[in-house]
């Protein structure tokens, strides 16, 4: 066809454009020719198509996130805040640190290595945008069923490309987690966190100011891959019966971002840049009009002069092109030479292929034919806003209480000690995580399996941040309200375990589709959730991410939000690990533990879910969490409760310290007995070993903020010997450490 | 005493090589690829990373550089050079030293706290440690399987040039479970795990892997 231009559009209004193809509904299309008052052309309705696509616009989760807006609580520490590529938040000292999640989920289960790398790869150059330094990234992973088949293709991929693109930009790997459930089967998460570090005046924004200023393409050059993959591939739910959609998942070269990051923190550091935009979801069609709507003027580009790997991409090609490890920069003429010295240095093409114009138009030609000529607001910021509609679930009032027969015998709690701890989900990940480099940048001070990942940001003065992200996707299927508060108090109470305190959050909303009433009403009670608790602890939502169509056909993955905390410590050195190789240490447990086995592991594995998740209580995590950050200076070491519950817990604290420990859980005063004691996941509590020397101390302050503590055994030995049962670690090493090996080599 | 820390595109530990450096006591200095300025330093660290994406042979582009043609110069001349993973292959594909690191046995990239042998206490780089010593220090590499053919691999053990060897499960299938080797003179070492992020008990597993910059400060008092 021949190229389709503005004056072209305008003169044959019935010619009938693919916009079904392009993932947009008929009425969407209708409102794209009110705004243009005529029928787009092909390469507007390419813009449009992208950006307002599900991934882009987020128009189905919109009017429930601007709860954050309205619900934010006052804080002197959020310097950028939702809207941005990434949130800003001050540490003191006069850093600023940005942190992020996204989602790639559905390019990872078409192509596990390349989806995976590129969700990587998509998330540091987010944080790159904002003049940061990245400095630690961390992987939340959602399987299905560990000894499914397709778990078998999509995890090892994934696992390799995650280390395969982030090992290769150096970048520590620090944290995440992995989670295997049947709802995932066809519907893997890969969500990537970044975080990176700058001085506060070194932040960069995404616009576009100053008539005659010059815009500026960077890195590597366009190709055919990941043409639509907003639209097409994050936005629609799998059918089976369409054509397989690999070529809509980008390819990456980590070595091109590696030379981009370092390219372009030089030019941040010359203050080169007005403004700054990476290429993301809906590639240069994001970048211009993004940049253009949060600027003051209008835009010119002339798309010939984008550089090109394949010449024969039509102009709506280049337009909506995912190539990765591209960056769009606003650059005063006058700072042109220096810009592309820094680039020629790094050997990273840089190609002016526009400039910012007076007035209030996007516009766009190509050989001179003017192709898009658009308001950019209506592009970037105007897109659809739909009420879904929303029902509770059925499902819900199918719940059924845990039923289990209770644990008494020392037989059988060495044999449910052991089925707990090579369980997939509890089992030790190291087949994983020993894929990911923990050690490049020299200022990992934590990493996995630790309770949270901790970097050092200053070498002088020890200040440094904590990072965990947490998720309990069954509590938020029983109860997605309160599934998600206890996902954050899950994190903050992480974050403090370690020693530092929490500051600020992220998340990453991973749902089914929002066509679905009763996953949409899940959706809308986790986001009310999860604004009404970062009111309650006065934590700043500094961004996030909503990922839906995370389904096949009828079947949803359970609702997965994951709630990314930050934290600050003010000296690393102080940090507590979550083991100690000292034996006579007292172990003792903060918080009391209830009976309720809903949504816990235990329970998951005798195939039962539930019917309510426990009540969140915030009071009590607050002290607890006073309690953490306070008496620091009083642990050998700590680890919080959560997963698998005190059995996991202490299993996993004998097991990196190879020193074992004789427990004895008071059964008469735990609700639910011995069983509840080892295997109930209540909140709230973490376990502590102590010198004997410090014991009264930590009692004190303990009573000070009113929190139980229990006292609960003592290290020593080279057995874990719980109530009667002997469990040595050599057996339960090979538990915890053989299923992974089994599973994937 | 300054120390130069070479950075190629795609170095990744440079700063961490640096930050090592210092921590010995000397001034780290750093050098760029592009250039061919050694900038009158004492010694060199080729740190680890993918230096040009690990594309066509892990080194092989960087063993090309600018900088290279006069660190081989110097090397003849018994200039202590160190290569850390990434450098061990750019020092292996400018045939300062022998063999080749290929993939790893089990195909996977691996980064883990390694146990090692010191075998070899008399080279620039190792000076400060006993024969028979065992250190701990981090691994990470995809292609640290040193291989070579068996003149060589006779060559190198006969002459006692393997300066450290990986103790327990050889972790990439190396021959004579080989981590570490120098040249005939002593002055050129290649090592696959990473002394640099062994410094300090903060941020690594132990400090065994400062002993290495110290000990080239010794050599050049010496």
């Amino acid at each position: 066809m021949a190229l389709d231009t503005v004056t072209n559009a305008a003169a044959t209004p019935d010619f009938e454009l693919p916009f079904e193809q392009l993932g947009l509904k008929a009425d969407e299309y209708e409102k794209i020719k009110g705004i243009l008052g005529r029928r787009p052309t092909g390469s507007e309705l390419a813009m449009y198509s992208v950006m307002w696509s599900e991934h882009c616009s987020y128009k189905s989760s919109k009017v429930h996130l601007k709860q954050f807006g309205e619900k934010a609580p006052k804080s002197d520490a959020l310097l950028v805040g939702i809207g941005e590529n990434a949130g800003v938040v001050d540490i003191g000292q006069g850093y600023a640190v940005t942190f992020k999640a996204e989602s790639h989920n559905h390019p990872s289960f078409v192509e596990p290595y390349q989806g995976a790398a590129t969700g990587v790869g998509g998330i540091v150059r987010d944080i790159l945008t904002m003049g940061a330094r990245p400095i630690a990234v961390m992987d939340p992973l959602r399987f299905g069923k560990a000894d499914a088949p397709d778990t078998k293709r999509v995890l090892p991929g994934i696992v390799a490309g995650i280390g395969g693109y982030g090992n290769c930009l150096g970048l520590p790997n620090i944290g995440g987690e992995i989670v295997f459930d049947e709802t995932y089967a066809g519907n893997p998460l890969v969500n990537a966190l970044c975080v990176g570090v700058m001085r506060h005046e070194d932040i960069k924004l995404a616009q576009a100011h100053g008539a005659g200023n010059l815009v500026v393409l960077f890195g590597a050059k366009t190709g055919g891959d990941g043409i639509g993959g907003a639209s097409i591939l994050a936005s629609e739910t799998f059918n089976t019966s369409k054509p397989t959609k690999r070529p809509a998942v980008q390819v990456g070269d980590p070595f091109a971002e590696k030379v981009l990051i370092e390219c372009s923190l030089e030019i941040f550091a010359e203050d080169l840049v007005v403004g700054i935009q990476d290429l993301g979801a809906a590639g240069i069609s994001c970048a211009t009009s993004e940049l253009a709507s949060a600027g003051t003027g209008g835009m010119e580009v002339q798309l010939e002069k984008v550089p090109l790997r394949d010449p024969s991409l039509s102009p709506e090609e280049i337009l909506m092109s995912e190539s990765q490890e591209r960056m769009c920069a606003i650059i005063e003429p006058s700072k042109l030479a220096r810009f592309m010295a820094i680039c020629k240095k790094w050997d990273v093409t840089a190609t002016v292929i526009g400039e910012v114009t007076s007035g209030d138009r996007l516009h766009i030609t190509f050989n001179g034919e003017l192709i898009v000529d658009v308001p950019p607001r209506t592009v970037a910021h105007d897109g659809p806003v739909l009420t879904r509609p929303m029902a509770r679930p059925d499902y819900l009032d199918a719940l059924k209480p845990v039923a289990l027969d209770p644990i008494e015998s020392p037989e059988a709690i060495k044999a449910a000690v052991l089925k707990l701890m090579a369980a997939p989900n509890i089992a030790d990940k190291s087949w994983v995580t020993k894929q990911y480099d923990r050690y490049v940048q020299g200022n990992s001070i934590l990493a996995q399996p630790e309770d949270s990942g901790m970097i050092r940001i200053d070498e002088q003065t020890h200040l440094g941040i904590a990072i965990s992200t947490d998720a309990n996707a069954r509590w938020s299927y029983v109860d997605p309200y309160n599934g998600v508060k206890l996902a954050l108090l899950e994190s903050c109470r992480n974050i403090a375990t370690s020693g530092a305190k929490p500051l600020a959050i992220t998340n990453c909303l991973n749902f089914g589709s929002p066509e679905d009433p009763g996953v949409m009403w899940t959706f809308a009670e986790t986001v009310r959730g999860l604004a009404d608790i970062c009111l309650e602890m006065g934590l700043p939502v500094t961004g996030g991410n909503v990922s839906f169509y995370n389904q096949t056909g009828k079947v949803a993955i359970l609702p997965t939000p994951v709630v990314g905390v930050l934290g600050v410590i003010q000296d690393v050195r102080t940090r507590t690990s979550m083991s100690s190789d000292q034996s006579g240490l007292e172990l003792f447990q903060l918080g009391n533990t209830d009976d309720n086995f809903s949504g816990s592991e235990w329970a998951h594995l005798h195939g039962q879910m539930g019917d309510h998740a426990p009540t969140p209580d915030i009071d009590h995590e607050t002290r607890l969490v006073k309690v953490l950050l306070e008496g620091q200076q009083y642990f050998a070491a700590a680890h919080d409760i959560s997963n698998g519950g005190f059995a996991a817990t202490i299993s996993e604290m004998v097991l990196k310290s190879g020193v074992g420990a004789t427990i004895e859980l008071p059964a008469e005063y735990i609700p639910g007995g011995v069983t509840a004691g080892l295997f109930a996941e209540t909140p709230g509590r973490v376990v502590l070993a102590v010198k004997s020397s410090d014991v009264d101390a930590l009692q004190k302050l303990a009573d000070a903020h009113s929190i139980p503590m229990h006292w609960v055994g003592k290290t020593g030995g080279d057995a874990l010997v719980i109530n009667g049962a002997t469990i040595p670690l050599t057996e339960l090493r090979t538990a915890f450490t053989e299923t992974f090996p089994k599973l994937f080599g | 005493m300054r120390v130069g820390v070479v950075t190629f595109p795609g170095t990744l530990d440079d700063r961490d090589a640096a930050r090592a450096v210092e921590y010995a006591g000397a001034e780290p200095v750093s050098l760029w690829h592009g250039s061919d300025d050694l900038k009158h330093v004492d010694a060199v660290v080729l740190p680890g990373g993918f230096s040009y994406g690990d594309y066509l042979r892990c080194g092989a582009i960087s063993a090309k550089a600018p900088i290279m043609k006069s660190i081989i110069i110097a090397a003849e001349h018994g200039f202590p050079v160190l290569g850390i993973c990434n450098g061990f292959q750019v020092l292996a594909e400018a045939h300062l030293l022998p063999g080749a690191l290929t993939r790893n046995a089990d195909m996977h990239f691996l980064c883990t706290d390694q146990i090692l042998k010191i075998e070899n206490n008399t080279t620039a780089w190792t000076n400060g440690f006993s024969v028979g010593q065992e250190i701990v220090i981090p691994m990470k590499n995809a292609e640290g399987n040193f291989n070579c053919d068996d003149a060589t691999l006779h060559e190198l053990e006969s002459e006692g040039r393997v300066i450290a060897r990986y103790v327990g499960v050889n972790p990439n299938g190396s021959r004579d479970a080989i981590a570490g080797i120098t040249n005939k003179r002593g002055n050129v070492v290649g090592l696959m795990p990473h002394p640099e992020h062994a410094i300090d008990l903060l941020t690594g597993p132990s400090k065994d892997g400062l002993t290495f910059f110290t000990s080239v400060l010794n050599a050049m008092v010496k």
